[in-house]
């Protein structure tokens, strides 16, 4: 890639960093320089956390229903898959699993919950009942 | 430590192996120096995982193999440790700043303040320095960013004890003694890189690393509009490109500062073939580039048919070549 060609679109970074991208100078010489970022990713990014917003807000609905208990949503919610969070809480993943039942989750004593609300971060009483 | 000095590099375990390297005296230490030596430029496509819930593709190699190969190929010893206790940990950390010593981290991303919220993943496998302590707040140089930053104790012990894959259990590095590192053995570390990266490129039996795994992901690309659908084929392309483009390849999934390495490596060898292999290196970082656009007019959903899918796929496929073609001469030049 020339120097000249390095984009310089908006990103995410702004405010915060510029990234170092490797180009060809005008003497054909590589150098290091910044870039504010590349549209091209920018929308790849975004069409992720598009898909993540989607899937919170089924998540979410999922619990409204009764179908699924609030750590199907805050998994969602904080990107977390099965690993971090048995990680996080010590449960191993077939408990996770058991405990996105809502019966399960029901019967779970706060000592328990309350490791799933330290992982997520937030309150024993917005872990039992979310607010959206 | 008031001597220590922040380099900001593309990559960030390239940034911490430089700013470590040139703090304890090796001066001439570079950032695409540093990936050629480590034998940095790779291709792999795990099937069966999912990172993200997309494929798990990386243009690079594994962790934690650039700091320790570079260290090792240039006879500097390294000391690394993990730590199963969170105080432990802080205890040790605090013994080397007040030693003077700088100290390289691994973190999770996720709970990293000073990031964009964006950028902000459960990825477990960031570099960043820790220099010093000023007003209860530890002094942080990570290389990503243009200018050096602060964390309170708190948020340094939760980033360095992220949960998830690769979690890095306080995990630190620093190198302990450096020799004299002559122009023999320097001349041998660039050596032995570049051979362990053709061998890595070209040799890797299996079909899913190398020039192969690129060739790999270009028959899944084909298959992935009938298969997944249009909306999850698409965001499949778009975790690609965010795999070769996002902040720490320095653009064209590390291709670039391969080039710029084997630049610097023909320089230090006085050898001019190798500037013809940057060269093709560079045109395959544009092809990359290229690629990556056609993958966002599917993604934008400009591009929908399954023609635009083979069209992504048959780039890849002439990058598997271009690649192929410039890693068997590279094998074939002999450095002295």
């Amino acid at each position: 890639m020339k120097k000249s060609d390095l984009p310089q679109d908006k990103s995410d970074l702004v405010n915060f960093t510029r990234e170092v991208c490797y180009v060809k100078n005008e003497n054909g010489k590589y150098e290091a320089e910044l870039s504010s970022g590349w549209d091209v990713k920018t929308d790849a990014l975004n069409s992720a956390w598009l898909d993540i917003e989607n899937r919170i807000e089924e998540a979410k609905n999922l619990f409204l229903s009764g179908e699924a208990s609030p750590i199907e949503y805050y998994m969602e919610l904080k990107l977390m898959d099965y690993t971090v969070l048995a990680g996080y809480t010590g449960f191993w993943k077939w408990q996770i699993k058991k405990h996105k039942n809502p019966k399960t989750f029901n019967t779970l004593n706060d000592r328990k919950l309350q490791k799933y609300a330290s992982a997520f971060g937030v309150t024993l009483i917005e872990l039992k009942k979310p607010s959206f | 430590m008031e001597n220590f000095k922040h380099i900001q590099t593309a990559h960030c375990e390239n940034g911490v192996t430089v700013s470590l390297l040139k703090h304890n005296g090796v001066e001439f230490m570079t950032e695409p120096l540093a990936f050629g030596l480590g034998s940095g430029l790779f291709y792999i496509h795990i099937p069966f995982m999912k990172v993200n819930n997309g494929p798990a593709i990386s243009f690079r190699t594994m962790p934690g193999a650039i700091f320790k190969r570079t260290c090792k190929s240039l006879d500097i010893k390294v000391e690394r440790k993990k730590f199963k206790s969170k105080i432990e940990a802080q205890f040790f950390l605090n013994e080397k700043l007040n030693e003077g010593i700088p100290v390289g981290c691994q973190v999770g991303v996720f709970h990293l303040n000073y990031f964009p919220k964006a950028y902000r993943f459960h990825f477990n496998a960031h570099n960043l320095i820790v220099f010093g302590q000023e007003d209860g707040k530890y002094l942080i140089s990570d290389p990503v960013m243009e200018t050096t930053t602060t964390l309170f104790p708190e948020e340094l012990e939760k980033v360095r004890f992220a949960q998830g894959a690769l979690a890095p259990k306080g995990q630190l590095y620093f190198p302990k003694t450096i020799g004299d590192i002559t122009e023999e053995r320097l001349r041998n570390a660039i050596n032995k890189g570049i051979k362990r990266n053709c061998r890595d490129m070209l040799h890797i039996p299996g079909g899913i690393a190398g020039v192969k795994g690129i060739n790999y992901t270009a028959n899944k690309i084909r298959g992935w509009r009938d298969k997944l659908g249009e909306r999850q084929a698409a965001l499949y392309l778009g975790q690609i490109v965010r795999m070769q483009e996002e902040i720490g390849t320095g653009g064209g999934g590390f291709r670039f500062l391969y080039a710029a390495f084997l630049d610097e490596a023909s320089e230090i060898l006085g050898n001019d073939k190798l500037l013809n292999i940057s060269d093709q290196l560079t045109k395959s970082g544009d092809l990359w580039r290229d690629s990556a656009l056609q993958m966002s007019g599917i993604y934008k959903g400009r591009l929908t048919s399954q023609k635009d899918y083979d069209d992504c796929a048959s780039l890849l496929n002439e990058i598997s070549n271009v690649e192929k073609e410039a890693f068997k001469q590279l094998s074939k030049i002999v450095i002295k």
